[in-house]
């Protein structure tokens, strides 16, 4: 077992940030952590390093403990904050160096050009901390959480901030890592989550929401389902909210867009399309809306 | 505890303002003792470095927290401190790296007036008509100082998220332990009975006992204690808010 998680309470003054939570994560596992903003998760992943000492409950790493054995835990951790703060003023080999340095790295050279290589840095890694661009930025941070080889990765938010191509490159790199390594990084993206994490966690306020593999998400149904539907002109939505099976609709951003919400069982299509007919209206777009991950963590983080 | 004292370093001249302290210092320092009249040398009849000995001090107070008062807030404002401590090193290597780097830079600052002692040595008539001894001893007393400056300063930073405010309470302090003791003992509530007592508190006191060229092993154990407490007060500071 690589991470454990085990009844963890932190609280602030009246606010309980993380609420008896308990999860696992095996070794080679690539845990997607989520939730909302303020859930939890930074707090979470900070008691996990070690930084943090949870109230209540207890976190392992490879079974030390992070409380009492904190040196040879944070030791087995590679951490990314989620503000990834790095010294602007040096430069990228110098703060790498560092980095090794601090972590007992015992051939800190070759380990500084190897996780250049690996972070795509080498073109920019002449350049000083500060004036890298943000996707950048976000490299160094996780070069130097990968110096020391370690077997857990904790990543905080590592994809905010970076344009389409970058998070590509990103993604790859975290689930190559994740083939040898424990990873769990945080999110809000859930894409993502479904590109490249083999389980998912979802908390929100602190508690666990969801904790499964990341196939469960697909089956996942949700309880509403909504048609989108555009038509040539306004009309009055009382007659629409007449029909049978029809539960909410609202107003769309253009002319004649409406989505019309039903129960998950009902499907309003041919509904809608009598009533077009009726009215002699033109339907110039008709779309029923699946159920995506969105709107499942829109749905379980909701209530 | 080296690769934080090696990261301080490389930190200090990878900006200018550290630099930039030093050469102050240096700059106010040769101002007083060669240029301006009051303190000059050269308008001492006596070939000797006491003015430095005297002038030092009062620019340490400045200079000390000056060069110690990022170590702490800098690295709680950016979030680096956080890092710092997901990292497998203790908080004791942290403040001892921070400690020692900070002395070294010191050090480094006074380096270079060994130049004066070269000056003095070579104006001396005849040559070399100076007490060494006593200079070595005054050198030695001056870095205790230093060193003692460097643990408040530590300190100061430590408890606070902002560099002026770490500044500003370092210097208060390294001026309170420096002289407040020595006007304090004469007061009547303690003149001509624990007047004795309250001036040993001050760092003043030993370091000008020190300076005469007596290595009195009370003055050191009154450093060393000194410092110690200050950085396991430093320690305290930085390990709490778990």
């Amino acid at each position: 077992m690589s991470v454990e998680v085990q009844g963890v309470t932190k609280i602030y003054g009246e606010q309980r940030a993380v609420d008896n939570l308990s999860f696992e994560v095996k070794k080679g596992e690539i845990l997607g952590f989520l939730g909302p903003n303020g859930a939890g998760k930074s707090t979470t992943m900070k008691i996990i390093t070690g930084y943090l000492h949870a109230d209540e409950g207890t976190t392992l790493v490879n079974g030390y403990n992070a409380v009492t054995d904190p040196v040879r835990v944070k030791s087995l951790i590679g951490y990314l904050p989620e503000h990834n703060p790095l010294y602007p003023e040096l430069y990228v080999r110098e703060y790498l160096r560092i980095m090794a340095n601090i972590q007992h790295v015992s051939d800190p050279t070759r380990k500084v050009e190897e996780v250049i290589e690996l972070t795509g840095l080498t073109r920019e890694c002449k350049k000083r901390v500060g004036a890298l661009s943000k996707g950048y930025r976000q490299r160094v941070g996780l070069a130097q959480a990968l110096i020391h080889d370690p077997e857990v990765l904790i990543l905080d938010e590592p994809t905010s901030g970076l344009d389409p191509n970058q998070l590509a490159e990103i993604r790859e790199l975290i689930k190559s890592l994740g083939a040898e390594k424990t990873v769990i990084f945080s999110t809000h993206i859930m894409q993502e989550v479904q590109a490249i994490c083999d389980r998912v966690v979802i908390i929100d306020r602190g508690k666990m929401v969801l904790d499964k593999p990341i196939a469960y998400l697909a089956e996942l149904r949700i309880d509403a389902r909504m048609v989108r539907v555009q038509f040539d002109r306004e009309i009055n939505m009382n007659t629409l909210k007449k029909l049978t099976g029809v539960t909410n609709i609202e107003k769309g951003e253009e002319t004649g867009e409406y989505r019309i919400y039903s129960n998950k069982d009902v499907d309003l299509r041919p509904v809608i399309f009598r009533y077009a007919v009726d009215k002699t209206l033109v339907i110039l777009e008709m779309q029923q809306q699946k159920s995506t991950v969105e709107d499942v963590f829109q749905y379980l983080t909701k209530k | 505890m080296v690769a934080i004292l090696k990261k301080e370093i490389i930190h200090f001249f990878g900006s200018l303002i550290g630099l930039m302290t030093i050469a102050v210092f240096l700059l106010v320092l040769g101002l007083m003792m060669w240029v301006l009249p009051d303190y000059s040398i050269l308008n001492y009849p006596y070939a000797s470095l006491d003015q430095l000995f005297i002038i030092a001090p009062a620019i340490f107070i400045f200079l000390v927290p000056a060069v110690t008062m990022r170590t702490f807030a800098d690295e709680y404002t950016s979030g680096n401190f956080e890092m710092l401590r997901t990292k497998p090193i203790t908080l004791f290597d942290i403040v001892m790296g921070k400690y020692l780097a900070a002395l070294f830079l010191v050090s480094l600052a006074l380096l270079p007036t060994l130049i004066y002692y070269y000056s003095v040595y070579q104006l001396g008539s005849p040559i070399g008509n100076i007490d060494g001894g006593e200079i070595a001893a005054s050198y030695l007393a001056l870095f205790f100082l230093a060193a003692s400056f460097c643990a408040i300063g530590i300190l100061s930073s430590a408890l606070t998220r902002n560099q002026i405010v770490a500044f500003l309470m370092g210097s208060f302090l390294c001026f309170f332990f420096h002289w407040v003791f020595f006007y304090l003992s004469k007061l009547p509530v303690f003149f001509g009975r624990w007047d004795d007592l309250v001036q040993q508190l001050g760092i003043d006191h030993h370091y000008i006992s020190m300076s005469r060229g007596v290595i009195d092993t009370r003055d050191l154990i009154y450093f060393v204690s000194f410092i110690g407490i200050f950085l396991i007060l430093t320690i305290l500071a930085i390990g709490k808010d778990k």
